[in-house]
């Protein structure tokens, strides 16, 4: 993103707008990525609706990490608060406080993307896989979408990082930081509705 | 990439050729390597399409020049080259790929499916789009809102060089072993979703992956040319204010944007069902086939009307210019192209009136669907207003843009029959879909194809095409054209089927044969007419003749700028002071108006701003 700001014409033209180009652009992206989700949710509730009894009968067995998960969504939800508060620190300037709460929001992230992976590897080991009729290939598909987008965000974070730990943002120069707190707004509000609709209901 | 951004500005700056003409991050030059890139797959569409028409005629017929003679098929004589050949690769072990595909020059069943199938996806996908929204929507939209390129460069380019590793990887499907997709552009599962139904292997996967990769193209694109739109207008240039061609590419991108990420989750479906054992679509394995219908047209449905918005803008770009007269209904235009968007969205149920559907939803899907003759039939009146009394100029961009205009009524109101459910049962999957599609495809958007490229070659290019060669082309296209679709119209009443390779199988149809073979007949005229156009285009850029800054007196930004336009531009960004189309303005020293120009008050009856000042 960062180097797309450079390129652009944006600084060249000197004029005030509304909203900056880099955010704009990031929210254009996130009508793209909500269609693509409710793509796949639809494809979730055609099956989920369309099954008298779910988990189907077939995969009546198979009993899914609601209490872990639950654990693992409350530490997605924090590393969105620890995203806020990084924003809020460097458009105050404070520099030092940025770096310190991108590091909580990616170690949170990184904390939810092992513990999804290790609940998978569990659950492959009780037989449970993409291919086990339309459950399991829904929650692997639709999960693992998700758990993608998180570590897009993920690298995306890291770039920012190192970008904080060179000094390059201050005040009056966040956009970077601010377009990836978008898109991990995005992935964090995401979850909790995925978690009712696959875990839960 | 820094560096580049600052020299940018220097408007002599020499760049290197790969800088300048391959991995360029001008729009100017991402939109004619898309104008390119369509054109050549425009090339590759069409001649599919003859390779299919001939079937159709001529049903297991050897392929002239390249398959079998006459004399050998009576005789068993080797009359030609192509028969030694033929016997040659018939004696050796090895099985190339025009044995498998048209053993002896006789086009093969299974290739057929594949060559209609890809007839169509690359049309629509690799042609159309390309060329509408790729080619014209990067040369334009900076150019005619005043700026000095997309507010994105580098994404610019990489979704050229994506959506050309897109065409790559489709045209590779060609040579895979099993052939290519041949489940129909619409890739209906479980036809798509199980290998064993069609034969087709790895086609049917590079299709999948190859229309991903569009999709992230046409993703990258869309916040391109959004962000552009809504940002960097010049000062002036308010909502309102924005030619009829920028409108209908804002729409189409916000489209583009919303409908894509749709059918690419659908594809990556397909893609698990077929390579990770997975059955969304499957019925044995608990999926459901009718789901892929669902997500496919729902962003299908979108996905046509992103074929046509565009063209429906350059028409109504061009008239004005032609007729010497303001656009009649500006306003009304605009609204009618965002309901059509609109209405786009909730329209996808009509295609699947014979799937199986609840009666109560196919007759709200087919209200939604009648519902858009409103909005189409406002601009058809608008264009038609536009024209009345006008002096026209009768320029080639003229004839293609009338082309359009009365073609897509045509298209349209065959569309009208196709909306009602009743007739539709009827008329489902004959050649009257068939006939009505390519009056709104080619008969709409391919001539305001040809109108734009004529029309803006001279901007593009610094210099004109020839117009004796292209009213030639537009004459032969046009009549060519109707030669083919309309009798489709009555072959597809007279219950003849699409997507079938030997039709001489039904005895029903035989009758009908005579039409068939007169619908090649033209399809080969009009094949041939568009070696014209590609002789005119390529001859042009070099030969043709040097063109002066607004050789067809419009009023839009693009014919401020100098030609041939140079890097950034425009010297100063312009200031603009009125809407783009008037024409005629009583009182005005001459019959155009550029929008640079004050005149007091402008048509719209907006006052110019205070303190606004010309540069």
């Amino acid at each position: 993103m960062n180097e797309l700001e450079h390129t652009s014409y944006e600084q060249a033209e000197g004029e005030s707008r509304p909203i900056s180009n880099a955010r704009l652009a990031v929210l254009v992206l996130l009508g793209a990525e909500i269609m693509f989700f409710a793509g796949l949710i639809g494809t979730f509730l055609v099956f989920r609706l369309g099954s008298v009894t779910w988990p189907p009968p077939s995969q009546a067995d198979v009993r899914l990490p609601i209490g872990v998960t639950g654990l693992n969504t409350i530490v997605l939800l924090l590393s969105g608060y620890t995203m806020f508060q990084g924003l809020r620190a460097i458009r105050q300037g404070r520099q030092k406080e940025l770096r310190n709460w991108l590091f909580a929001t990616g170690l949170l992230g990184i904390t939810f993307l092992v513990v999804q992976g290790s609940e998978w590897i569990r659950l492959v080991h009780h037989g449970f896989t993409l291919s086990s009729g339309v459950y399991g290939s829904v929650f692997y598909v639709l999960i693992g979408c998700h758990a993608l987008h998180v570590l897009v965000a993920v690298l995306w974070l890291l770039v920012v990082f190192a970008g904080a730990i060179a000094g390059r943002f201050s005040m009056n120069r966040y956009v970077s930081v601010e377009v990836c707190a978008i898109y991990w707004a995005f992935v964090v509000v995401l979850w909790p509705l995925l978690y009712i609709l696959v875990y839960l209901i | 990439m820094n560096d580049h951004t600052h020299e940018s500005h220097d408007h002599h700056h020499e760049e290197s050729f790969i800088r300048k003409y391959i991995f360029s991050l001008d729009h100017k030059m991402i939109g004619k390597q898309f104008l390119i890139f369509g054109l050549i797959m425009f090339m590759v569409g069409g001649g599919l399409a003859l390779l299919f028409r001939w079937q159709l005629a001529w049903p297991d017929r050897p392929l002239p020049i390249i398959g079998f003679s006459k004399t050998y098929q009576e005789t068993g004589e080797v009359a030609t080259d192509a028969d030694r050949k033929w016997e040659e690769r018939f004696d050796d072990d090895k099985e190339t790929w025009l044995e498998t595909n048209m053993p002896g020059g006789v086009i093969d069943p299974a290739f057929y499916n594949s060559l209609f199938t890809m007839h169509a996806t690359i049309m629509v996908f690799f042609v159309v789009v390309p060329l509408l929204v790729g080619a014209f929507g990067n040369f334009l939209i900076p150019l005619m809102i005043g700026t000095r390129d997309m507010a994105f460069p580098v994404l610019n380019m990489l979704s050229f060089w994506s959506n050309m590793l897109g065409g790559l990887i489709m045209m590779a499907g060609f040579f895979v072993p099993g052939g290519h997709a041949a489940a129909g552009w619409t890739g209906y599962a479980p036809l798509s979703s199980v290998a064993e139904y069609s034969g087709v292997d790895w086609g049917q996967n590079l299709w999948c992956i190859s229309l991903i990769v569009m999709g992230i193209s046409s993703l990258m694109g869309s916040i391109n040319y959004i962000t552009t739109i809504i940002n960097m207008r010049a000062p002036g240039m308010t909502y309102f204010r924005l030619p009829l061609v920028i409108w209908s590419l804002f729409i189409v991108a916000i489209l583009l944007l919303l409908a894509f990420p749709v059918v690419a989750s659908a594809l990556a479906l397909i893609l698990f069902d077929r390579m990770a054992g997975t059955s969304f679509f499957i019925a044995a394995g608990g999926g459901e086939p009718l789901l892929w219908q669902h997500l496919f047209w729902f962003f299908a449905h979108p996905e046509v009307y992103i074929l046509i918005l565009p063209g429906m803008g350059m028409a109504s770009e061009m008239l004005p210019v032609f007729a010497r007269k303001p656009v009649f209904g500006y306003k009304s235009m605009v609204f009618a192209m965002i309901a059509i968007a609109f209405l786009s969205w909730i329209v996808w149920g009509h295609h699947m009136f014979q799937s199986g559907m609840n009666p109560a939803l196919g007759a709200s899907f087919m209200t939604t669907t009648m519902l858009i003759a409103v909005p189409s039939a406002i601009k058809t009146f608008n264009w038609l207003g536009t024209l009345h009394r006008a002096s026209i100029r009768f320029t080639v961009p003229m004839l293609n843009t009338l082309a359009f205009v009365s073609m897509f009524v045509i298209g349209g109101l065959s569309g009208i029959y196709m909306a009602n459910s009743p007739v539709d049962i009827f008329i489902h999957d004959t050649y009257y879909i068939v006939a009505h599609i390519h009056y709104v495809v080619f008969g709409g958007s391919v001539f305001a194809i040809f109108g734009g490229i004529f029309y803006w070659f001279p901007k593009m290019f610094g210099r004109h095409m020839n117009a004796t060669l292209g009213k030639i082309h537009f004459w032969i296209t046009f009549l060519a054209f109707n030669g083919v679709f309309f009798p489709m119209h009555i072959i597809g009443v007279g219950g003849h089927m699409r997507r079938i390779a030997n039709p001489m199988q039904y005895e029903y149809l035989q009758p009908l044969q005579p039409i068939n073979v007169f619908i090649t007949i033209c399809a080969f005229i009009l094949g041939v007419a568009q070696i014209l156009l590609l002789i005119n285009v390529f001859w042009s850029i070099f030969r043709g003749k040097v063109a002066e800054q607004n050789p067809w007196q419009a009023n839009t930004l693009e014919w401020h700028a100098p030609t041939p336009v140079p890097h950034g531009n425009f010297g100063a960004i312009p200031q603009v002071y009125h809407g783009p189309y008037e024409y005629s303005v009583p009182g005005a020293e001459t019959d155009w108006t550029p929008q640079t120009q004050p005149n007091g008050e402008s048509l719209h009856g907006e006052p110019i701003p205070v303190g606004a000042s010309a540069d």
